[in-house]
């Protein structure tokens, strides 16, 4: 099968949804005419969709503004905000309009909006280029979010997002962009169904839920524990809202040991919802404590020696895998 | 600009469902029959009404915290409305939202919104939908003096600036955001002047004069309509009541208040239409005499509503 880059299957998903659906637009700072996108991940979508590809002014609150505006009009907009830090502009129209909008109207309107930004550190960032804010929007009701680690996940996620009726967030990983990731990626169309988990790796002995770059981390870890006899499960949940509970505790029922890998800090993390998911209901298949591999609970530091220490890695997940098996 | 006799008439009932609603909704919250918030838009009828009125019954606007009027004017039903704030299932968003979040999006309204500015970029939005799916709709953007010292003011103004939306900005100036003073929140003394920093048209009206509003709206909707771009209209406007019910205004000058009663707009389009020789002084009371009754049954229907299910707090999350 063909291999392509990250970058390239966020591309082809929003051009063959795009070519698939007249009210598929994008629109956002510096996607159009000049750069196509930040990482190039919008590239030669202008030159084919004209005006349905759309440079904004650097103008975050509108462009979230326009989404939902247009949304509710019944087109399908796809809004680039570039860096997921970058939430924090138009953070009213996401958690007062976008995702409240529905309920508040009680249900009269559909928000197909799909939000597309890089996240995650590992690339010195530093702190407002860098933060994973998933645990943060998990907490808003009527959000979905998606954070896929390879290509094959990242177009048959993407495209399922914007064809969804509800608001999405769906972060792509930078280091996963700029360290050139490529899969394999079929040349005919496919969807991957939004809130299905991925078994990254078959293990037996202890499952561990990986998200985004973590989850090359999480494999890299599971086979140098492979050869010390550790037989580690990673699964990466893919979707974070709605999220594949069912795939956990499957695998939890063959391990009976979870540790979560989160590049998030820890507090209010998604690996603390994942954790308390499986404490309320599936304490008893539990042979050890469960453990959270996260971030400490400071701003993302901008130094390599800093970063480095700051992020989960391999040698972090073996020391937590280490302790309770 | 030519405006028919029924028309001028229509404009005068609405006037007087939106005054008569909003005394009824202050008598009803004081009695304990709506729970919540409630702002009332008594005293800026004219506004609401001489813009709408300039508007086609598939054109939109965006509404705000102090939107029943707004509502009203596009076509909202009062019955509908009651319902919602009493909290009944029979209301527009099936008590899920209640006053500051009426929606109807069968005849154009976008929604009434609780976050002070947050209609000007979603107007935009909507006018941006229209404009790619080339129709000539045009979305109308109800905002206060408040709103207009927010961030989504000057981006959502821009944007609709530079993307030629046909989309019309009237920002209803009634001298307070909550209890601060204009006076206190922004050194101009036309908001409309803003407009310049867009590059638009910026106009003022007086927005206790019903046809004047008709007029400078119309003119900027036609615009719109012709794919010419927005416009900024500044409506100044007198709120005869606090910022919502409870609030007595403790802020304001007495005279002040007073003053602001002498301006109600009802009994100067009334007086206006009497002389035009639209309208009799029995027809204009017969009409009065309709709406109160009209407003009676949306109140009867309010309370003999049912209250949503429980669980239907769980609903409408998700498509």
């Amino acid at each position: 099968m063909r291999e392509i880059t990250y970058a390239k299957a966020i591309t082809e998903a929003v051009d063959e949804e795009m070519e698939r659906d007249p009210t598929v637009f994008i629109l956002g700072e510096d996607i159009a005419q000049q750069w196509k996108g930040v990482f190039g991940e919008f590239e030669g979508l202008y030159e084919k969709y004209g005006n349905r590809v759309k440079d904004t002014p650097i103008s975050e609150t509108a462009i979230m503004g326009a989404a939902i505006g247009s949304a509710v009009l019944g087109m399908r907009p796809i809004a680039s905000l570039m860096f997921s830090d970058f939430f924090g502009v138009p953070m009213d129209e996401i958690l007062n309009q976008l995702t409240k909008m529905r309920y508040m109207f009680g249900g009269k309107a559909k928000m197909p909006v799909t939000i597309v930004s890089v996240a995650g550190g590992g690339v010195s960032g530093a702190a407002q280029h860098s933060k994973i804010i998933e645990g943060l929007l998990m907490s808003i009701p009527g959000l979905k979010i998606v954070s896929p680690s390879t290509s094959y996940d990242a177009k048959g996620l993407l495209k399922s997002a914007i064809r969804d009726d509800n608001p999405v967030a769906y972060f792509y990983r930078l280091p996963l962009l700029l360290g050139g990731l490529k899969g394999e990626v079929p040349e005919e169309e496919y969807t991957i169904p939004l809130g299905k988990a991925d078994v990254k790796r078959e293990g037996s002995d202890i499952t561990v839920v990986a998200i985004g770059t973590m989850v090359h981390r999480a494999l890299a870890a599971a086979t140098k524990l492979q050869e010390k006899g550790i037989s580690v499960e990673v699964i990466d949940p893919r979707t974070i809202v709605p999220f594949d509970k069912e795939a956990i505790i499957n695998s939890v029922k063959k391990t009976s040991r979870l540790v979560i890998m989160d590049e998030e800090p820890k507090t209010g993390s998604v690996a603390s919802e994942i954790s308390a998911i499986v404490a309320e209901e599936a304490f008893d298949l539990l042979d050890a404590p469960i453990k959270r591999v996260c971030a400490p609970n400071t701003p993302v530091p901008f130094s390599p020696p800093l970063e480095k220490f700051w992020m989960p890695d391999e040698e972090d997940l073996i020391k937590a895998i280490t302790e309770i098996i | 600009m030519a405006i028919e006799k029924e028309k001028l008439i229509d404009m005068y009932r609405t006037m007087v469902r939106i005054r008569t609603f909003e005394e009824r909704v202050r008598k009803e919250f004081a009695a304990g029959n709506i729970p919540g918030f409630v702002h009332l838009y008594s005293g800026e009828e004219a506004s609401a009404v001489g813009a709408c009125a300039s508007l086609r019954p598939d054109d939109y606007i965006t509404s705000t915290h102090r939107g029943h009027g707004h509502l009203i004017a596009k076509g909202g039903k009062t019955d509908r409305m009651m319902a919602e704030l009493f909290g009944r299932k029979p209301g527009y968003c099936k008590g899920k939202g209640g006053s500051m979040h009426i929606a109807d999006l069968e005849i154009g309204i976008l929604g009434a919104n609780g976050i002070v500015g947050a209609g000007i970029t979603i107007a935009g939005g909507a006018a941006l939908a229209n404009q790619m799916k080339g129709t000539d709709r045009v979305t109308l953007c109800f905002f206060g003096d408040g709103a207009s010292n927010t961030t989504r003011f000057h981006e959502g103004i821009n944007l609709a600036a530079i993307w030629n939306l046909p989309v019309v900005f009237v920002l209803e100036n009634n001298l307070y955001a909550q209890s601060t003073s204009i006076s206190r929140a922004c050194k101009l003394t036309d908001l409309a002047d803003r407009a310049i920093a867009y590059g638009i048209p910026g106009k003022v009206v007086d927005g206790s004069d019903a046809l004047a509003v008709y007029e400078t709206v119309g003119e900027a909707v036609a615009r719109a309509r012709k794919g010419e771009g927005p416009t900024l209209i500044e409506s100044k406007v007198h709120r005869f009541h606090g910022h919502e019910e409870g609030d007595e205004q403790k802020y304001r000058p007495k005279e002040e208040v007073k003053e602001t009663k002498e301006t109600d707009p009802i009994p100067k389009f009334r007086g206006k239409l009497i002389k035009m020789g639209v309208l009799m002084e029995e027809d204009a009371d017969t009409i009065v005499r309709e709406i109160e009754r009209e407003i009676e049954r949306a109140v009867k229907f309010a309370e003999e509503s049912p209250f949503p299910e429980p669980e239907e707090a769980l609903e409408d999350v998700y498509v």
